[in-house]
């Protein structure tokens, strides 16, 4: 088994490029998985490509319209980052992921491209409107985040292309929560979560809701239909429009965590507790 | 560098030193430190970043090590439990002295990450330190006594345990007598430490719960892997290829003879370099699986017609257990009110942090084994049988043992390692990964549990009956005992008049169930609890005084005929709890009354707990030595798990003899150098090796006092090889060096031997099965989400009898494991083979989940202990899973059956129960 260490960009695509390599970067997913597989008796691994020596692909950036979030930003860094109310929900995950060890280690990159159906990080990228930037020799494309996950632990990452920032675009007064629901407290997989981002007008109007849910289906999902009745909506009846109707589209499972049935009520739950939260923040920050 | 070689020399700086180590460049940052290193204080409870146990600083910032590549961890500042660090200093002083660290082996990574937290915090709240430790798993402590002791560092306060003068140890909170080594991190576990040119073992285990196999060439394979030196079946096990708990049921091979009972059974074992059994696919091995349909579950090990497991048990029911008493059906009729239920529990694994782990070296026509273990004399025994040599020639030297809990009473490692150092007369060490251990080692017995039970109008129990079907898995382990126990215990701490009480342990295709933390009395007291609670709604009685109506006390009869005597404790402590049940109930039923999705609740539940083995001979015996140069050696057999015995007889010892424990050394269950004081299980440690070490400090004060022609009340005072007795006009010294010593400079030695006085059961079960009980009334109130059907357990009080606490850090150290562990068995534990064998999956509380506690300690005196005492370690457990049973169903009106609670079991619940409220009002 070889490892690569490269310490530019373009060596490491190179590599990327001419093998078949696990990319390494916090290595709260890679080292897992090799000891699950040692368990039963494979020690085989591919060749791994340790990107954490590439310059340039962590810390968070504003740009004009957006926020860079270098690839090997930790979770860590992340919470501990100055970012606009927008960012709430995702810096709140950040916080929920594994035990502080984990949490400075695990980078944002890599909670996409593992793309665990229960990854904290995915349905706030999905109500942050993200998009993924991806780097291959070739030269760089972006997708919306939608786009990347293809389906279960699946992406549209190619086997040449690297991760190397998500991209959020900014939007004015919005802020965000992130809702996790586990059967215990820390280091925990969820049973379902829930993010929100909303913008309001001047009179406390929805002029913008995004709504994910995460670990209630393959990939996490946004709730457009409730998305779009929300709009003029007072922010603190907001809660009051969610019925059951738009989870309809989930398809959550049956699992050793919990039961599809209870799955879809927790997180028609969770989404009334995230409006009703914001709106409580409100309340607050006015008082 | 661009391409590292598969071995490269890489420079990591360690606690302010570069080191040059030579290692893969993908090795995990934990497994250098350790094997590349030698920094062992840095341990690897998982290997996937679930435990927290190798928490090491990187650049100041907590980190699992074991998620690191040592080239990622180059050029970084990498601090470890090792440092000379003065807020580590601080930590390890506050663990010490508030009894934060049991077993230890999740204290390194504990104390590294409170370093991170409190030099990232000073003032950190009770919050923000279950946030900073919420990564690092403990199985031992419920994390009470870890968060008190960063709070006093964080106040500044300079944390010390007292020191017993002579003849005052015993009460006194001193400092555990093996924890300094615990909180440097260099207390030596299994996997710490091995020659340096010992050889690896790797099982190779199979994946198939019920499955045939024919092996190929074997040789072949071995010739072709450079470094392996040995590939061992079954038919190379030098003597006999099986064990077990019981002389009479050796019913487990070491390896598979040709088919697999459950899945996780050893098939080979792998010897040679590390590299070599590491690197071996065990797909590669010439295995021809032929794989059989399972039995899953007791009801398919009992279906007629059901493929026997073991050829001399034809209907799978290894074993029954019976009690009556009185007439049931007779009893049942006197009763105002019946209630009637079926519980179900699952497997719960153990998950001590320690994965197994030792070595094993040929020394001529002996055998050394050096591994965790709770029972030493027991692993002596199976392992002369495995080697086939008598047991003389077998040694047992027990490491500091990780965490037990019952799961390291088998052996596990031992036959393996002892019978390739045997044969290839070289070293050879193991280390158990954890999916390993888990899927290979045994676990709690699930439990099928049919129970009624009778009150006549006053609420006074008139008759409980039960039939318990236990899951014992694949092999015996200790069903038996499981068996024979639950019916003893199965009625609860109360008077019941009229009793029947029947067990069965089952064979299935499951992983073998053996001892844990109560065996079997847990499941059963989730049965017999909820019963009460039925009975006092039935009855409009309160459930706190039902079992007070009913709760047995001296003079009372037990359900095997057994008078307690003495030390019968169970009214104090339902008596010291009422107050705080009463304010609890009132406060969540006013709390309630609000209206809201927040709902309180309360509940109650009592135990009981024989200690010791269930009517059975189970002798320990102490020695104390005392050498011409003054040398003053405990020599103790008993295998301290972590749970404070090796400190707690010391306190007994010393008291007996009257001198200070300081001026001890002691030797813990070295098999050549101990006497056999029995398991550390069964919650008899304190009390039979304790009444043991007891005489023994007496024997030895009589021969010093009978030198010196002194009366009783003389003080001793020990000064180098002076020994002074002091007893007013009478005393005199004794100058130790002119006595006359044996071979090994000892000059005088005291002995002490203790049996519990027990009966055997006649048919019915009726006898006395045990010396001595603990008690127990625990108050659990608890917060549920009605929407999310998501349970917090809020508070406990809990108060034990236990006679006398010897240490009372140590007994509320047992009595916050316990309650975290019945928590666990409450809310979220589950072992499913296949599915939950990590502990990504398996999910045991962390330091979030923890209640408040608060704990009486009762002291009704036993006359029959050591200084009054008796045992806590089990009793701790057994009455916290039906408390918060009682108080999920105070809050939202379910009754549950099934454990664990989940969220969604519970959501189902209420969602069912609403169903049949709305059809009643249809």
């Amino acid at each position: 088994m070889r490892y690569f260490r490269p310490t530019t960009l373009a060596e490491a695509l190179e590599i990327r490029a001419s093998h078949d390599v696990t990319v390494l970067a916090g290595g709260t997913d890679v080292y897992p998985v090799r000891t699950a597989r040692r368990a039963w008796g494979d020690p085989t691994h591919k060749d791994v490509l340790d990107i954490s020596a590439v310059p340039g692909l962590k810390g968070i950036t504003e740009e004009t319209d957006r926020w860079r979030l270098g690839a090997l930003t930790t979770w860590t860094e992340l919470a501990r980052a100055e970012l606009p109310a927008l960012f709430d929900g995702y810096a709140q995950a950040a916080c929920d992921v594994g035990g502080v060890q984990v949490q400075n280690l695990g980078t944002l990159a890599g909670n996409i491209v593992t793309a665990s159906p229960a990854g904290d990080g995915i349905p706030n990228l999905m109500a942050l409107d993200a998009q993924v930037e991806l780097v291959s020799r070739a030269g760089t494309r972006t997708l919306p985040y939608a786009a990347f996950a293809t389906g279960y632990r699946q992406t549209a990452l190619k086997a040449d292309e690297i991760v190397t920032a998500i991209l959020v675009p900014k939007l004015d007064g919005a802020r965000s929560t992130f809702l996790k629901l586990g059967a215990r407290k820390y280091l925990v997989i969820s049973i379902a979560m829930v993010s929100v981002v909303v913008a309001t007008d001047a009179a406390g109007r929805i002029s913008t809701a995004r709504i994910a849910v995460g670990a209630c289906s393959a990939v996490a999902q946004r709730l457009g239909t409730l998305e779009a009745e929300l709009v003029g909506v007072p922010l603190e009846e907001a809660s009051s429009v969610v019925t059951a109707a738009h989870l309809g589209d989930l398809q959550p499972i049956d699992d050793v965590r919990a039961t599809a049935a209870y799955r879809l009520a927790a997180a028609e739950a969770l989404v009334r507790d995230a409006l009703s939260d914001l709106a409580a923040t409100d309340a607050r920050r006015a008082a | 560098m661009l391409d590292r070689p598969s071995l490269a020399t890489l420079t990591l700086t360690v606690n302010g030193t570069g080191h040059q180590v030579a290692a893969r460049p993908f090795a995990s940052l934990a497994d250098t430190l350790r094997e590349g290193l030698g920094l062992t204080g840095t341990k690897i409870g998982c290997d996937a970043g679930d435990c927290g146990a190798c928490t090491v600083l990187i650049d100041g910032e907590q980190a699992c090590a074991c998620l690191v590549s040592t080239a990622q961890a180059e050029g970084r500042a990498v601090t470890t439990i090792e440092a000379a660090h003065p807020l580590v200093d601080r930590l390890r002083a506050a663990f010490l002295a508030h009894g934060a660290a049991q077993c230890g082996i999740c204290t390194p990574g504990m104390i590294m990450a409170a370093t991170d937290l409190l030099s990232r915090n000073a003032a950190p709240t009770k919050q923000d330190i279950e946030d900073g430790i919420g990564g690092v798993l403990c199985r031992c402590t419920g994390y009470v006594k870890i968060i008190e002791a960063i709070q006093d560092v964080a106040r500044g306060a300079n944390a010390f345990a007292p020191v017993a003068e002579a003849g005052c140890a015993v009460g006194t909170r001193i400092a555990r007598a093996d924890g300094l080594p615990k909180v440097q991190g260099t207390d030596r576990f299994g996997a710490d430490f091995a020659p340096a040119d010992a050889l690896w073992l790797r099982a190779v285990r199979s994946p198939h719960a019920k499955a045939r196999f024919t092996l190929g060439d074997l040789d072949a394979f071995r010739a072709a892997h450079p470094g392996l030196e040995a590939i061992l079946a079954a038919k190379d096990i030098p003597g006999e290829n099986s064990f077990g708990i019981f002389p009479t049921i050796k019913d487990q091979p070491v390896l598979a003879p040709g088919f697999v009972r459950y899945r996780g059974e050893a098939v080979l074992a792998l010897v040679g370099t590390r590299e070599a059994v590491e690197g071996v696919r065990d797909a590669d091995l010439p295995i021809q699986w032929v794989i059989d349909t399972p039995l899953i579950g007791v009801e398919a090990g009992l279906a007629p017609g059901a493929p026997p497991l073991h050829p001399n048990i034809p209907d799978n029911v290894l074993t029954r257990g019976y009690l009556e008493c009185g007439d049931v059906a007779e009893g049942h009729l006197l009763g105002a009110a019946t209630a009637e239920g079926r519980f179900r529990t699952g497997f719960v694994e153990h998950a001590y942090i320690e994965p197994e782990a030792g070595y094993a070296v040929r020394i001529g026509d002996r055998v050394e084994v050096t591994a965790c273990t709770q029972a030493a004399v027991m692993d002596q025994e199976e392992v002369a049988r495995v080697v086939g040599v008598p047991m003389a020639q077998v040694r047992i030297v027990p490491t500091a043992c990780g965490g037990g809990f019952g799961g390291k009473l088998d052996v596990s490692v031992q036959p393996l390692i002892a019978a390739a150092a045997w044969l290839l007369k070289r070293p050879v060490r193991i280390v158990y990964s954890r999916t390993e251990s888990m899927a290979s080692t045994t676990k709690r017995h699930p439990s099928k549990i049919h129970a009624r039970m009778s009150a006549d109008a006053e609420g006074r129990f008139t008759a409980y009956e039960m039939t318990g079907d236990f899951n014992t898995g694949a092999y015996a382990s200790w069903g038996p005992t499981v068996a024979n126990r639950v019916p003893v215990h199965a009625t609860g701490p109360y008077k019941v008049p009229h009793v029947l009480n029947k067990t069965r342990a089952v064979h299935t295709n499951e992983v073998p169930a053996g001892a844990f933390r109560g065996f079997g009395v847990p499941q059963a007291a989730i049965a017999g609890e909820t019963l009460i609670d039925d009975l006092a709604e039935s009855l409009n009685i309160d459930r706190w005084a039902i079992r007070r109506i009913n709760a047995i006390d001296h003079g009372d009869a037990t359900p095997t005929g057994q008078i307690l005597h003495a030390s019968a404790g169970l009214p104090q402590c339902l008596d010291a709890v009422k107050a705080d049940y009463d304010a609890m109930v009132a406060a969540a039923d006013a709390h309630n009354a609000k209206g809201g999705r927040i709902v309180r609740g309360v509940g109650v539940a009592c135990m009981w707990y024989g200690c010791g083995n269930t009517s059975m001979s189970n002798p320990s015996r102490m020695r104390i030595t005392l050498t011409r140069d003054g040398r003053l050696t405990f020599l103790n057999g008993a295998v301290d798990i972590g749970q404070g015995s090796s400190t707690v007889l010391l306190q007994i010892a010393a008291d007996a003899l009257g001198l200070p424990t300081t001026q001890f050394d002691f030797v813990v269950g070295d098999t050549d150098r101990t006497y056999d004081a029995g398991k550390t299980s069964a919650s008899r440690q304190t009390f039979v090796s304790g009444n043991a070490s007891k005489l023994a400090g007496m024997d030895l004060r009589a021969k010093i006092l009978a030198l010196a022609n002194a009366g009783p009340q003389a003080k001793l005072k020990l000064d180098g090889a002076t020994l002074s007795v002091i007893d007013g006009d009478a005393s005199r010294t004794i100058d130790l060096a002119a006595l006359v010593a044996d071979d090994q400079g000892i000059v005088l030695a005291g002995e002490g031997q203790y049996d519990p006085p027990t009966t055997v059961l006649d048919a019915k079960g009726q006898g006395i099965p045990y010396a001595t009980y603990g008690f127990a009334a625990q108050v659990a109130e608890v917060e549920i989400d009605r929407l999310l059907g998501t349970i917090r357990v809020k508070r406990i009080v809990a108060a034990h009898d236990v006679g006398r606490a010897i240490n009372p850090t140590l007994t509320e150290g047992q009595i916050h494991g316990g309650i975290a562990q019945g928590l666990g068995l409450a809310l979220m534990e589950e072992y499913l083979p296949g599915r939950t064998e990590n502990l990504h999956d398996y999910l045991i509380p962390t330091a979030g989940d923890m209640p408040e506690i608060a704990i009486h300690l009762i002291e009704d005196t036993e006359p029959e202990g050591p200084f009054g005492a008796k045992g806590v370690g089990e009793p701790a457990l057994v009455a916290t899973a039906p408390a918060i049973l009682g108080a999920i169903r105070h809050a939202v009106g379910v009754r549950m059956t099934e454990v664990p609670v989940l969220p969604h079991k519970l959501w189902e619940a209420m969602q069912a129960k609403g169903m049949q409220a709305k059809e009643a009002a249809e």
